[in-house]
């Protein structure tokens, strides 16, 4: 039996292609996933997200918990509503997951994880709070719904269909939150464009959907999800890493914090373990469509094609096939790779990414 | 959905007509363009090629997948649509008018060995089930 969120009916009701994403049951497109990618890109879309899980950290050292939890240092959270994104590790460095934390208060963070580790998450956290200040609760937050409208228009949209929440969001900047009734507005999202990332009580989600809906903001699905965050270079669990790679070859440093005097859960195993790997940005020359573990050769390889792309397809956006790949170290930025394509070898470029941001064409 | 009667099928969803200068012109149907999604990328035979019944010839990738196409008879590829090269998108359009290549048959006869639209519609009920 597939889980459902409040918006399930609402999505049936929209003529959504429903896939079984994960155990849960989820719109792929309402139609055309190409249609939905660009209204993100050009004006606003909305995307039920409410399989992803809130978990609240509620009570006394819950910032002393999580400095030693996760891998980002959430000292740099000082003003309630501020968001961090960050890793959990396990001992060995591995991404136990990715997950953005939001600052409330001093007794209260808020966390946000993945739908896939979601059980595995709360079981981590329960068991590490246990070990060490066992005076907090982990409440899994399955009464809230969460809806992300995302867009170079989605703030003006969620202002028309929400009377007030202009004066108290529009100062946001990105990865700030404020409360407002009975909704937590985050100006974050996983789409390289600007909007909203909404979190309400699930009994209000239908009404709220629809009246975006009414206000001009298109349903989007799951698959226009994922040709978003790619082209934004945004790193998706369970491809791009997993407990068997760790922040530091997945493009993710910048999420680390090794340089505070601030033990954490990982860091032993990141400071001893050479890189020897790294995620990369790959633009195709050839015709075609780069996928998921497909092969990458290098001049740089041990092995040949010991490279392996983690997330490719196509981007609308580019009008090209792009990828992130992980590959040696050694590759650098403009450099010439193959990739190894049913029987051809098909050329492609190392690029910086993110490719695309706020619907400009970066590469 | 309703399926032309005029074309033949496979039970890997390709569709063929008969022309009338004895060649078949071949594609892939509205159930297979659905499933697949928005269009992206076509590959296409090379013309001049000898195919085999059930040979891997062409590959159509959608923003979620990519598929091969296999021939559905043998004979020689003597024309391509390499429109679709550049406008891969007019599958999901029309998947009856955008048909990817054609063949002169190996024998004939072969084409009353494929799946009329009734019997193509028999697979689609038991694909559901």
């Amino acid at each position: 039996m597939l889980k459902t969120t409040p918006l399930n009916q609402a999505h049936r009701d929209m003529n959504a292609k429903m896939v079984d994403f994960g155990g849960w049951d989820m719109p792929l497109h309402y139609g055309s996933q190409l249609d939905e990618h660009h209204k993100v890109r050009q004006d606003a879309g909305m995307f039920d997200v409410s399989h992803m899980l809130v978990v609240d950290i509620q009570g006394e050292h819950v910032r002393n918990f999580l400095r030693q939890l996760v891998a980002n240092n959430v000292d740099k959270l000082t003003v309630s509503g501020k968001a961090l994104y960050t890793c959990m590790l396990n001992p060995d460095g591995g991404i136990i997951d990715d997950l953005i934390i939001y600052f409330l208060s001093e007794t209260w963070f808020r966390l946000v994880v993945n739908a896939g580790t979601a059980d595995k998450d709360i079981a981590w956290i329960t068991l590490q709070r246990d070990k060490s200040a066992p005076d907090f609760d982990i409440k899994p937050r399955r009464d809230l719904a969460m809806i992300a409208v995302q867009g170079p228009n989605a703030r003006t949209k969620v202002w028309q269909v929400i009377p007030g929440t202009q004066a108290v969001t529009e100062n946001l900047k990105q990865f700030q939150s404020t409360a407002f009734d009975q909704y937590f507005i985050a100006r974050t999202g996983y789409t390289g464009e600007d909007g909203f990332e909404i979190i309400l009580p699930a009994s209000d989600a239908v009404d709220f959907w629809k009246k975006l809906h009414t206000a001009g903001v298109a349903p989007a699905g799951l698959g226009a999800r994922d040709t978003l965050r790619l082209e934004a270079g945004m790193n998706l669990y369970g491809q791009d890493m997993d407990e068997t790679t760790n922040p530091l070859e997945s493009g993710l440093a910048w999420t680390v914090d090794l340089k505070s005097e601030r033990d954490f859960i990982g860091k032993q195993a990141l400071l001893q373990t050479p890189i020897k790997r790294q995620l990369a940005g790959l633009l195709l020359l050839d015709k075609g469509v780069l996928r998921s573990h497909q092969k990458v050769i290098t001049q740089h390889d041990q092995n040949e094609g010991e490279g392996e792309i983690t997330s490719g397809g196509f981007s609308p956006t580019i009008n090209q096939s792009i990828a992130l790949a992980r590959i040696p170290v050694e590759v650098t930025v403009g450099e010439d790779v193959h990739v190894l394509v049913r029987d051809k070898k098909l050329a492609a470029k190392v690029v910086k990414y993110p490719f695309v941001r706020n619907g400009q064409i970066l590469v | 959905m309703s399926i032309p009667t005029h074309l033949k099928y496979t039970k890997s969803h390709e569709w063929i007509k008969a022309e009338s200068d004895g060649t078949v012109t071949i594609g892939i149907t509205q159930h297979a363009q659905e499933l697949l999604g928005d269009m992206v990328f076509v590959e296409l035979p090379k013309i001049g090629r000898t195919l085999a019944q059930k040979e891997e010839c062409a590959v159509v990738e959608s923003v979620k997948a990519a598929a091969d196409v296999y021939s559905p008879l043998a004979g020689e590829v003597v024309a391509v649509n390499s429109e679709l090269e550049s406008s891969p998108e007019k599958i999901n359009q029309d998947p009856y008018l955008a048909w990817l290549f054609k063949l002169k048959l190996a024998n004939a006869a072969d084409l009353e060995s494929l799946l009329d639209a009734q019997g193509y519609e028999k697979v689609l009920e038991s694909e559901e089930h």
